[in-house]
């Protein structure tokens, strides 16, 4: 059993890095995600935006959907640590 | 756990010096974010790092006096609504969901300075989530302060 998981390991291993080989050059200028919207965030992102560092205009304008996601994880992994690990929440509210 | 407070005066009063420097350094970052390296997630994190140094040095009631555990997740809670509200907002106005140009309606602004301002609201937004929940999290972590050990340990000093 563990001869047939080492070969799918090994097969699957070496398929990613089959894959590997048609993905562009490192910072290639001409690849797909540098020559698509990334100039266009250069370009017009102070124009349209008024922010000067184009990471805030990308993060919280461009990408207000992904940090949204963001938030809402840290705020779940708060909840669940208050679940898991709060007890007796009431007597503490008393004290505090 | 953690309910020994070491009074140390040194500690204690550097502590004292440094977090309201923390703090508004903290909301530099957060305001900050349109100009510099910086925004919500940086700035909530430096103001949680202000509260854990309260704690380490003055001990737990010190922090949940001023913010209980429950005022923490209801401010966790503030933040990603004020996010959502602000998409939400958006939708209202007629726009996509998240789409700052639909502010400019009611700011009475021109569209990108309705954009930059969107995106301070819900960097304000994200620094209050994010806050609020490490703080929480540093609560739950490091437990309720033991209730009867501490009342029990005055009356067992006395009963002898």
């Amino acid at each position: 059993m563990k001869v047939i998981i080492l070969i799918f390991v090994i097969l699957s291993g070496g398929l990613l890095i089959y894959g590997t080989m048609d993905m562009p050059a490192w910072g290639d200028p001409q690849s797909p995600a540098n020559s698509y919207v990334s100039p266009r965030y250069i370009e017009e992102a102070y124009a349209k935006t008024e922010t000067p560092n184009i990471v805030s205009a990308v993060l919280a304008d461009y990408r207000g959907y992904d940090t949204m996601g963001e938030t809402t994880v840290i705020f779940t992994a708060a909840l669940v640590c208050a679940f898991l690990l709060r007890k007796n929440s009431d007597e503490d509210e008393d004290k505090s | 756990m953690l309910t020994t407070v070491y009074e140390n005066l040194i500690v204690q009063t550097v502590c004292r010096i440094m977090v309201p420097f923390i703090q508004i350094y903290a909301l530099y970052v957060i305001a900050h974010g349109h100009y510099s390296p910086g925004g919500g997630f940086q700035g909530g994190v430096i103001l949680t790092a202000s509260l854990a140094l309260i704690f380490l040095a003055f001990g737990q009631g010190a922090v949940t006096r001023r913010i209980n555990r429950r005022l923490a997740v209801i401010l966790a809670s503030a933040g990603v609504f004020i996010y959502a509200g602000i998409g939400l907002l958006c939708l209202l106005l007629g726009g996509n969901f998240l789409d700052y140009a639909q502010l400019a309606k009611i700011l009475g602004v021109t569209i990108p300075r309705a954009r930059s301002l969107g995106i301070l609201g819900v960097e304000v937004g994200v620094g209050l989530a994010v806050m609020a929940a490490m703080y929480s999290i540093i609560l739950d972590i490091a437990g309720s302060p033991a209730k009867p050990e501490t009342k029990s340990r005055p009356i067992s000093e006395n009963k002898p």
